[in-house]
């Protein structure tokens, strides 16, 4: 068992499925129902969120291995074992799925068709990734990793938007694709180290002419799963289609779904392939944050520019990952909570004028900034933190990928930072169109500024977000240790004599 | 002799059964459908608890064997078949083909599969065989006013009856090259020091592909989707469960007892047979309207998965070729019981587009549908995935990755049909309007839907039986 005596993120992972068979269970008339099941499901997700801060606080930041582990037998004769545990990287990424999850619950409140079945959908989507979080069996991680496909495809293609078939069934089978490459993959790893210990498997040497096959299929999975160009392409149809909740959590915490696998799997495990491919993975970053912010630049809709932006700042993340550096990777982490926060912030600000009766075409909205003082700050603001305004969380992600990327190539480095231009550059068009231009329309007469529920959604990502940005060591204190060490594992299995000198993170950060 | 009546009992008591209840139904003045039905399943169940407690041994100078591994398949061919029955309590009353000869057939039949799959002789194995498909050949035409169900009767019979003959060709070459049909002595004489000879092999071959088309393996898969549509659904169940079950488990006990150590001479065979069934099953299913053709296709590809395990020829192999069939009786029994609940004003519709909307009118139907599909797709954590995971694991470790590339890939491509299913069902417009289901209807459903959703919590005690049964085969 581990040090709190009660098997923490096994009640995690597992909460949202005994609100499930709660919710599944509700009798009673129609709006009845409905009413239970949203404040059962927003109750279920804050109890989760509540334990995740608790294994927040038990955690110890000194350890660079795994904490809280729980094991027990499952698949017998196959030594496929029930493993979960978590360490530094992806205590943050549970701690921001319990955290967005109940704001995406809130933002629901507006749908009124099947309520229960969307409630149900969206439980068993906060259990199946916070499991992936968890899981150090690469089996138990495949199933919660290509279980999210399920509910989340009824959630596009039952409640979006017009063309929500062709989305979901894109998005299934481009995730699907990838998921069973990376399934072929985990088999040959299995046969490897005849274990699915993923704790095994950090350990366990892959001949380095096998990697990069073995790397192409992760890739295939990881890469759709995080959007990296040219994967992405399933995103704009999936995001822009789906009912606002679901965009929240394809862009906040599916995405790093992605982006974990990387860190996790890929680069630990194959260091070869991985060093082989970094340029590769950088001309792909480069791409996404050059070409796909050009593209967000000519967007019409708003809620496919944040979409295409979220993109961009998702090809600033595989680039901090794969320099390989302490900077890099650190960077990519506070990115990724960063993304996680901002984006959400950025699309609820998009569903409150949805809510509203507004149009998403930029071209037609405009001088907000008059009506709703409150709403252009928080959007402001969250529109800051995405073009990397020091300060905001956004700041200290890229800044450091940045600086990891300098220490590796100077023209990635440079590169990356014109995104940050590029993407100054659309926010501040959004800005202008959404809030400034247009200033006597004769629409704007009847608008209201946020409601209380919209505060209650947009403040907490606020203050996350300014969080993030000034005082970034409450979070890189937990995962300085392992990042260090899979660092110098890193160089270890590829330089063996040469030792690399850990850099505290402090140092940068100061 | 006590050996060999407690051995025999199971194969006894069906007998017997099967000639009381024939013998009841004709001297009775009424039609006793329901009783004799009811009457057939608790004959199965009976039988399921001596096949259990039958002890392991060979009876007749090794004509039938008992072994742990009879004993899983057994089972299994019993459940399927069980199901069936139960499916047709209803089904053939509203469709006005409640006769009793029907449970009288199916008792013939699973007596049949199960004198297959204990048969250690290749006599023993080609009694079997013509008795259930003789049994098989009459459900199959069981609607006889129907053109469709005499028209997939008649289609069985033709090409099931050719397949027998190249089986008892096959058969007799074998016999011919070694002099004797007894599973070990055959064993004895091909262990591996030398190949086989070209008349053994030529032999071998026209065994597999007998047995081949009974599991409908492609391209001896052309009966399957004209059967699968034509007969009466819970033929249609049957024919999806029992007999593959029993044709794989033989093609399984042959393949790996007396040709076993001929591995490297059959090894691609059934290498081919995999790789066409899964591309055949995957693509030919995309253009399906008729969701029993549907089905049909989609068998043909399951079997193709199926035989990864035994192209592997290793334990674990045999072992994950015995859990996906399990998992693919399960979740197929589910389905059918589905497929029979899509009844509109007392008429059987058939199409897929006559499920839009279901999930609004009837979300418990919709929800098991749309599991036990997703479960045929192979998405975890349902329990189609994990048949997949054991035979793509078998095959990769037995260094077959071509196999496994190919069953990924197929996978994907028939993720797309069942997919288009579940869509129809969940996002398209429509109000099927279905009749009420029967009980027993919604019973099957409902178990094959949990059996699939829950397997991932338990599954340690399949595994270890499908464990003790390969153990028992490879010795």
């Amino acid at each position: 068992m581990n040090s709190l005596g009660f098997p923490i993120l096994s009640l995690i992972t597992f909460l949202p499925l005994a609100g499930v068979i709660f919710i599944a269970t509700l009798r009673g008339d129609e709006a009845a129902v409905a009413r239970n099941a949203r404040w059962g499901a927003l109750w279920v997700s804050l109890i989760v969120l509540a334990l995740a801060v608790y294994m927040w606080i038990s955690f110890d930041p000194k350890q660079a291995g795994f904490q809280f582990v729980e094991a027990q037998p499952w698949l017998s004769g196959l030594d496929v074992q029930y493993r979960m545990g978590v360490d530094g990287i992806s205590l943050f990424l549970i701690l921001l799925t319990a955290f967005i999850t109940p704001i995406a619950i809130v933002s629901s409140w507006n749908i009124t068709t099947r309520v229960r079945e969307f409630m149900i959908a969206f439980l068993l989507l906060d259990t199946m990734t916070i499991g992936m979080f968890c899981a150090l069996d690469l089996v138990v991680f495949y199933i919660f990793f290509e279980a999210v496909l399920l509910p989340m495809y009824l959630i596009i293609g039952v409640w979006g938007g017009e063309r929500r078939i062709y989305a979901a069934v894109k998005f299934f089978l481009f995730t699907l694709t990838g998921s069973l490459l990376m399934l072929l993959a985990l088999v040959w790893m299995w046969r490897n180290a005849g274990t699915t210990d993923i704790i095994t498997l950090l350990h366990t040497p892959i001949p380095p002419q096998v990697q990069p096959w073995l790397f192409v299929a992760f890739l295939a999975s990881f890469g759709v799963k995080a959007a990296v160009w040219p994967l992405h392409t399933w995103l704009p149809d999936a995001y822009g289609e789906a009912p606002l909740p679901g965009t929240i959590m394809l862009a906040a915490v599916l995405s790093k779904m992605g982006s974990y696998g990387f860190l996790r799997i890929t680069v630990p495990m194959l260091p070869h392939a991985s060093e082989m491919a970094a340029p590769l993975m950088f001309a792909l970053g480069v791409v996404a944050v050059i070409y796909v912010s050009l593209v967000a630049l000519a967007q019409t809709d708003m809620k496919r520019m944040i979409a295409y932006s979220s993109v961009a700042h998702m090809g600033l993340i595989v680039i901090g990952i794969f320099t390989f550096t302490v900077e890099g990777i650190e960077g990519a982490l506070l990115q990724m909570l960063s993304h996680g926060f901002i984006i959400t912030g950025l699309f609820i600000c998009a569903g409150v004028l949805i809510a509203r009766g507004e149009t998403m075409t930029l071209s037609k909205i405009g001088g907000l900034a008059l009506r709703m003082p409150v709403y252009a700050t928080l959007l402001m603001l969250f529109a800051l933190g995405s073009m990397g305004m020091p300060g905001t969380s956004g700041f200290v992600g890229e800044i450091l990928v940045i600086v990891g990327a300098m220490k590796v190539n100077f023209w990635v480095s440079a590169l990356a930072a014109t995104g940050m231009v590029l993407g100054a550059a659309y926010m501040l068009v959004l800005l202008r169109a959404v809030l400034f231009d247009k200033t006597s329309r004769p629409a704007l007469d009847g608008l209201k500024d946020l409601r209380p529920v919209e505060l209650a959604m947009l403040v907490p990502l606020a203050v996350m977000v300014m969080w993030l940005g000034v005082y970034p060591t409450s979070f890189t204190r937990i995962f300085d240790a392992p990042v260090n060490a899979m660092v110098q594992a890193h160089f270890a299995v590829l330089t063996p004599p040469v030792s690399i000198t850990p850099v505290s993170l402090a140092m940068v950060t100061k | 002799m006590s050996l060999l009546l407690s051995t025999l009992l199971p194969e006894l008591l069906l007998g017997l059964g099967g000639m009381a209840l024939l013998m009841f139904g004709v001297l009775s003045k009424t039609n006793q459908f329901i009783i004799c039905s009811l009457a057939a399943v608790a004959l199965l169940a009976i039988t399921g608890v001596f096949i259990l407690l039958a002890p392991a041994g060979s009876v007749f100078d090794g004509l039938l064997t008992t072994t742990n591994f009879t004993r899983y398949a057994d089972l299994l061919v019993l459940l399927g078949s069980a199901a069936a029955l139960i499916l047709s309590l209803d089904y053939n009353q509203r469709e006005d083909i409640a006769r009793f000869e029907f449970p009288v057939l199916v008792v013939l039949a699973v007596l049949g599969m199960i004198v297959m799959i204990s048969a250690s002789d290749m006599m023993t194995l080609y009694l079997g065989f013509e008795l259930q498909s003789l049994a098989l050949y009459i459900c199959a035409a069981f609607a006889r006013d129907s053109l469709r169900s005499t028209e997939a009767g008649l289609k069985y019979f033709v090409l099931g009856a050719l397949a027998s003959g190249l089986l008892i060709y096959g058969i007799s070459l074998v016999y011919g090259f070694a002099g004797t049909t007894n599973f070990v002595a055959l064993a004895h004489l091909f262990d591996g020091s030398q190949p086989a000879g070209y008349g053994t092999v030529i032999g071998i071959v026209f065994v597999l592909v007998g047995i081949a088309f009974k599991i409908s393996a492609a391209p001896f898969h052309m009966w399957t989707p004209d059967v699968y549509e034509g007969s009466p659904t819970p033929v249609t169940a049957l024919f999806g469960t029992a007999p593959k079950v029993a044709a794989m488990a033989l093609l399984l006990s042959v393949m790996v007892g007396p040709f076993g150590h001929l591995l490297s001479q059959w090894q691609m065979l059934i290498e081919i047979l995999s790789i066409i069934s899964m591309a055949l099953g995957a693509l030919a299913a995309i253009g399906q309207t008729n969701i029993k053709r549907l089905m049909a296709y989609s068998s043909i590809g399951h079997m193709g998965y199926a035989l990864i395990g035994l192209a592997a020829g290793t334990l674990a192999g045999i072992q994950a070729t015995l859990i996906y069939l399990a998992i693919y009786v399960v979740m197929s029994f589910g389905v059918f019981a589905c497929i029979i609940a899509m009844r509109r004003k007392g008429r059987a519709v058939e199409t897929i587009a006559d499920l839009a909307g279901l999930s609004t009118q009837n979300p418990g139907y919709a929800l098991a549908l749309a599991v036990l599909l997703w479960s045929m797709a192979g998405i975890p954590p349902l329990s189609g995935f994990f048949g997949k995971l054991y035979v793509f694991s078998a095959a990769i470790n037995a260094g077959l990755d071509v196999l496994a590339v190919v069953g990924v890939l197929t996978s994907v491509v028939a993720a797309f049909y069942y997919l288009r299913v579940i869509k129809v069902m969940y996002f398209d417009a429509g109000s099927p309007d279905f009749d009420k289901s029967a009980s027993g209807v919604r019973l099957v459903m409902m178990v094959g839907a949990l059996a699939t959703i829950l397997f991932v919590f338990m599954p340690g005690p399949l595994v270890s039986a499908a464990a003790a049964a390969a153990r028992a085969l490879m010795g």
